[in-house]
């Protein structure tokens, strides 16, 4: 199998006064994982849709290795999808439906029946082709509506949030095989998602979605360390939006100054973007934070400190360490040296960007 | 312990129920037993055998060629009328459809009868507006007949279906296209046989609704159409020969015997349909 490059040139689509799509740019290169992720409504499904054929868009063109596929029937695209759940036929057991494809195209049913095994095989479920949809669990089958998506042997795989409905433990472990299945097989693979957690994991660049519109597309570290915009920052990872004053190509930020990450805003007053994880803290009597919530995440606790002028942060620390962090210690708060991002001052301010469970 | 008590106190709150099937469906059958194995007081089968032959027979018939009828043309029409209603975008259409499908499939009898003959009767308002009996119309007949009986039976066919038709999932037909598949392809490998057990208790419902229907026939056509039901009321009042009241029981037992074999067929059949659901 060999991945195909798919390209969206000015994808626009609108459901009534809903603008879905609003000019989506974008480039997958062939043997690509790409994630599309956004929150709901953001358009990333519908991308992926006009991509099957199951919607068409109002403007632009849809390209498949350069062959322009806009107009080109669901049925006749080189294209295998997992839907998000319940898309197995009920009627069909697993082998049958792994098959599908092959008995439309008139395959003839031992070699169908050969080739769907093999696939329920490279899926790892080798002994559940008798077993009807009702009979499997979630997680085995998501595995063979993968199974399916494969059987044709399509240049290009789309998944459709296909682990949302699934419990985290098998969410991970699937997410793992999907990854593996897709290098092996070098296939083009566009994945929609909302779970930012997976998108970061899995794919080779995400593709961050907003109204319609692209934010930025960049590897997963680029994503997380760099993001292009104040959306991007908030949306994946959590972000502590603090008050800071800005001279120049530089910021003060907790009494700490900072280089600007790109572009400086015109004002003084700015909010500065920085992640929990770079914000240190340390145990200290005379410092003028107090731990007002910690949570533990087994790796990792989450802290929200409130300092002395009311401003509140968020803070990682290691799980280890998180006995040291009990609510109501006292903490001195300072920030990792490096450049960080800043944005016009918002009405919340210093609020922290991603609301934190009250769990101690 | 516990569980067992519970269980068999369960159970008394069933007698009620067991009380009245015994006495609306089993003294009635011992009775229709007894009357149709008596001829002039001794045991007999003469009119087991009397029922199956001649006119009774020509009854019998027709009232299975008619039910079968309706319920095929029922089944597919209401089938197709439940499609577009499902698949239409206007809600009111739907709403619209299923409530006066919920009225229509209880609209039987005299009443039925009269509004079809007001309309398109020998002087049916339809009728004589548009000159229809110059053509050879006429509603009286094994035809008119059908055609008055698809009127409670397309929508009873229609709420039968519209919930099997919603449970039809859109993820369905898109994984089918996902998969080459065309419209017909979707239908024929994955939409009629997830259908087909709710289609399958459609056609029996028309069917028995169709053979056991007296009312409208009666009002209708009167002997004029061969049905099993008429000969039963005749036979039972005496309207042509008296004495036959024990034949009567005889054709009810024969009506009794075709919906068992309506169900020796249907029963294997909505269970190889159904196979994947257990």
């Amino acid at each position: 199998m060999n991945g195909a490059r798919v390209e969206f040139r000015g994808l626009r689509r609108r459901f009534g006064s809903t603008v879905a799509l609003d000019g989506l740019d974008l480039t997958v290169e062939p043997g690509e994982l790409i994630a599309l992720l956004g929150p709901s409504g953001c358009g990333k499904t519908t991308a992926l849709r006009c991509l099957a054929g199951f919607e068409q868009p109002d403007e632009g063109e849809v390209l498949v290795d350069g062959a322009d596929i806009t107009r080109v029937p669901a049925n006749r695209r080189d294209a295998g999808m997992v839907f998000q759940s319940y898309s197995l036929f009920p009627n069909l057991n697993a082998r049958d439906n792994v098959g599908f494809g092959m008995r439309v195209r008139k395959v003839p049913a031992a070699k169908r029946h050969a080739r769907a095994q093999e696939l329920l095989e490279l899926v790892g479920l080798p002994s559940v082709g008798d077993r009807y949809p009702h009979q499997l669990s979630g997680g085995q089958q998501q595995r063979v509506a993968l199974a399916r998506a494969l059987a044709l042997e399509p240049r290009v795989l789309l998944l459709d949030e296909p682990l949302s409905a699934l419990d985290a433990k098998v969410r991970v472990t699937l997410r793992e095989e999907i990854r593996r299945l897709q290098l092996s097989l070098g296939i083009t693979t566009i994945f929609v998602t909302h779970d930012q957690e997976e998108a970061l994991s899995m794919a080779d660049r995400v593709a961050v979605l907003r109204d319609g519109r692209l934010e930025q597309v960049a590897d997963p570290a680029t994503l997380y360390d760099r993001p292009a915009t104040p959306f991007v920052a908030e949306f994946v990872g959590a972000m502590n939006h603090l008050p800071g004053l800005v001279s120049g190509d530089r910021v003060t930020v907790l009494g700490q100054t900072l280089p600007v990450e790109g572009q400086a805003p015109d004002t003084a007053q700015a909010d500065v973007l920085v992640r929990p994880e770079a914000v240190l803290v340390t145990p200290d009597a005379e410092g003028d934070g107090i731990v007002m919530v910690s949570s533990f995440r087994g790796s990792t606790a989450r802290l929200r400190v409130r300092l002395g002028d009311g401003t509140e942060v968020l803070a990682d620390v290691p799980g280890h360490d998180s006995a040291r962090f009990a609510p109501g210690t006292a903490v001195r708060v300072g920030l990792v040296e490096r450049p960080v991002l800043v944005s016009a001052r918002s009405e919340t301010g210093a609020a922290a960007a991603v609301p934190e469970p009250d769990v101690v | 312990m516990r569980d067992s008590r519970t269980r068999s106190k369960s159970r008394w709150a069933a007698l009620p129920l067991l009380v009245f099937v015994v006495i609306v469906f089993g003294v009635p059958m011992l009775v229709l037993l007894g009357g149709t194995f008596t001829k002039e007081g001794t045991l007999s089968t003469a009119n087991l055998t009397e029922s199956l032959q001649g006119a009774y027979l020509t009854a019998l018939a027709g009232s299975v060629k008619l039910s079968a009828l309706v319920a095929v043309l029922g089944g597919v029409l209401g089938t197709f009328l439940a499609q577009a209603v499902v698949t239409s975008r206007f809600r009111a259409l739907r709403e619209a459809v299923l409530t006066a499908s919920g009225v229509l499939a209880n609209f039987g009898g005299v009443p039925l009868a009269f509004a079809w003959i007001a309309t398109l009767g020998n002087s049916g308002v339809v009728t004589t507006t548009l000159g229809l009996g110059a053509h050879g119309w006429s509603l009286y007949n094994f035809w008119g007949l059908t055609l008055v009986y698809l009127y409670f039976s397309i929508p009873l066919q229609v709420l039968t279906v519209v919930p099997a038709l919603d449970g039809l999932r859109p993820q369905w037909r898109e994984a089918a296209q996902n998969n080459g598949a065309s419209t017909w392809q979707f239908w024929r490998y994955v939409g009629i046989p997830v259908l087909t057990p709710a289609l399958l208790g459609g056609v029996v419902l028309l069917f028995g609704g169709a053979f056991s229907a007296y009312a409208t026939a009666q009002a209708m056509v009167g002997s004029t159409v061969p049905l099993v039901t008429l000969k039963i009321a005749d036979a039972l009042t005496g309207n042509v020969l008296i004495g036959h009241e024990n034949v009567a029981l005889a054709l009810s037992l024969d009506m009794i015997v075709v919906a068992g074999l309506v169900m020796a067929v249907y029963l294997p059949l909505q269970r190889r349909s159904a196979r994947w659901l257990r």
